[in-house]
């Protein structure tokens, strides 16, 4: 167990969206977290990053209070990417991929043969080699995340958060970017957490669900116990009939209408 | 594949941007010869070198160690500090039309020279000058306190902007108040805001030298975490750069560089929103080449525009400062019309 949050409380302002929530990352899976618009997934994924201090309770990582370990180290070991990030107009490929290398470098040590070697491999693995030189505004959306994702890489670290990482992007574009994952998770067996909007992409490339309403974890498994027509008429108040995906033998859900 | 397409490709443009950087350090160069021998009395560069290396006492050695030097150094220090001050604070607020004196430090300064003239009876210039940094940082830490205020766990550059608006305006308007009464405070005013970097003397030089070099030493150290900000605080924040340090030696490194400038020059328009755009079409985004650049763009920049001042109205001189909002102008208008405005 790397990642945990134990009886998490976050929110923001007066509001609180998630309250005493309890989650374990099995290391060395994909999981994907779903739930309906403002149920907090992206909230408890901003906390496992780091990136929300819980109001309550704690996230762990490798058994440390997360926000006890310097922010650098933390980096070392968890990427992070959230959702639509905003690049500086002009920025290579290949400068952004640098940059992953951030936690590594000093002011004084700028670039080294292991930076160098992380950034050809997250260029490599992400296929934007021969796109490297080329300005992230020209690429198309799923060019853009991949190369996103490839600065996360380079970033060398065995745990990855991705949120909505498949927003903004075309069906094609979905299944390069979730290929993509897949694949970073399959070669150097990393642990792989994404906040999912479409079910039937989670079910195909997560190894285990997450289905959270109203800032609290519904069920938690694998995708064929998850996906169930009484769950999705629980959690988002859909009638749905459940089928096997004939290409990935995962669930499929077919919407019939809002559950009344 | 990936090995060797990325190798090749980081040297070459090593080497680019070292040669970049030389070619503007010699731009530099040229400009600090023009600068030492272009005036009302030229003086030509065999001899201003005779000056400084074995001076005679001569009327011509006299101007070029007692005035040319002097008024040639502070505009070295000045346009490194603005060129530099200005990329940090484009790059801070991610936004293209930033300049330096967004922080309230301009206005701090004048304010604090001002006040000081009616309040405290201060004469010399050196002493408007310390009241003048002493104005501009205590402006800037108000600015980043009340920016603070507003954003969630720390400033962000939203706040920053709008609180460095408001106590600009709020210290203009105490500036103005104070001016229309005094007419002494006016003369120093009038005289400051024109921007000039003549008639400083050594004294000044020495005066605001180490605020430059620390604001610039603090710059460099602001760049590698500036470059994470500017994928985004939420990514920088995963790379495990902390914001709040970031920002904090971002706005004391702006507040060092700007105020000592415009305490010693007075207001330098242009050259904070010009100079870093410059550099960023040689540069890229890379905050580590990018403030090198604006720095030495900035000396240029600001050193030719002060020989222009010399030789355009004989026998009189134009002020830098009004050079540069002449030549500067026009140039900005063409910068944003030739392309879209830059996202930072």
């Amino acid at each position: 167990m790397r990642l945990q949050a134990a009886a998490v409380k976050l929110g923001y302002g007066e509001r609180t969206v998630v309250d005493g929530l309890d989650l374990v990352v099995e290391p060395g899976t994909v999981t994907a977290i779903i739930g309906p618009n403002g149920c907090g997934k992206s909230t408890l994924l901003r906390a496992l990053g780091r990136l929300l201090k819980p109001r309550g309770g704690e996230v762990l990582l490798d058994g440390k209070r997360i926000d006890r370990i310097p922010t650098r180290e933390v980096a070392k070991v968890l990427g992070l990417l959230p959702q639509a990030p905003t690049a500086p107009e002009g920025l290579t490929v290949a400068d952004l991929v640098v940059r992953g290398r951030h936690p590594h470098q000093t002011w004084y040590r700028q670039w080294s043969s292991d930076d160098e070697a992380a950034v050809s491999e997250a260029l490599a693995m992400t296929g934007l080699a021969d796109l490297a030189e080329r300005p992230l505004d020209e690429l198309s959306g799923g060019q853009r995340q991949r190369a996103w994702i490839s600065m996360a890489l380079a970033q060398g670290t065995d745990l990855l958060l991705l949120d909505e990482p498949t927003t903004f992007l075309d069906l094609a574009h979905q299944v390069e970017v979730l290929e993509l994952v897949r694949r970073l998770h399959q070669a150097a067996d990393r642990t792989i957490v994404m906040v999912l909007h479409d079910l039937n992409l989670a079910a195909r490339y997560a190894d285990r669900l997450v289905a959270m309403r109203e800032g609290r974890v519904i069920i938690a498994g694998a995708p064929h116990e998850v996906l169930t027509e009484e769950l999705l008429r629980e959690v988002f108040e859909l009638d749905a009939k459940v089928i096997t995906d004939p290409v990935a033998g995962t669930p499929l859900v077919i919407p019939i209408g809002p559950h009344r | 594949m990936g090995a060797t397409a990325v190798a090749p490709r980081s040297h070459t443009l090593r080497h680019r941007r070292l040669l970049l950087l030389t070619v503007l350090l010699g731009a530099v160069c040229v400009t600090v010869v023009l600068s030492v021998t272009v005036g009302s009395r030229p003086v030509p560069p065999a001899d201003a070198w005779q000056a400084l290396t074995a001076p005679a006492g001569t009327e011509s050695h006299i101007i070029v160690r007692s005035l040319r030097v002097p008024r040639t150094v502070l505009g070295v220090l000045a346009g490194l500090a603005l060129g530099v001050a200005g990329a940090l604070m484009q790059g801070h607020t991610r936004n293209p039309l930033a300049d330096p004196g967004l922080l309230g430090v301009t206005q701090g300064a004048a304010f604090a020279m001002v006040a000081s003239i009616i309040l405290l009876g201060a004469q010399s210039l050196l002493a408007y000058i310390w009241f003048g940094l002493a104005g501009a940082l205590i402006a800037s830490v108000g600015v980043f306190a009340l920016g603070m205020v507003g954003g969630r766990g720390g400033p962000t550059p939203v706040t920053l902007a709008l609180a460095g608006t408001a106590v600009s305006a709020f210290l203009y308007a105490l500036t103005s108040a104070i001016v229309l009464l005094d007419e002494q405070a006016m003369d120093v005013f009038r005289f400051w805001q024109a921007g000039s970097i003549a008639a400083r003397g050594p004294d000044v030089v020495w005066q605001v030298l180490p605020f430059v070099v620390a604001g610039l030493v603090l710059a460099m150290v602001n760049a590698p975490g500036l470059n994470a900000l500017s994928l985004g605080e939420d990514v920088a924040r995963g790379l495990g750069q902390r914001i709040g340090l970031t920002r904090g030696v971002g706005v004391a490194a702006v507040t060092l560089l700007t105020g000592a400038a415009v305490a010693a020059c007075g207001s330098l328009a242009f050259v904070g929103l010009i100079v870093p755009h410059l550099a960023r079409s040689l540069s890229g985004t890379d905050h580590r080449w990018l403030l090198p650049y604006s720095g030495l763009i900035g000396v240029a920049l600001l050193l030719l525009a002060d020989v222009i001042g010399r030789v355009v109205a004989p026998p009189g001189e134009l002020e830098v400062g009004v050079v540069l909002a002449l030549l500067g102008a026009p140039f900005f208008v063409a910068l944003v019309r030739r392309r879209k405005p830059v996202r930072l």
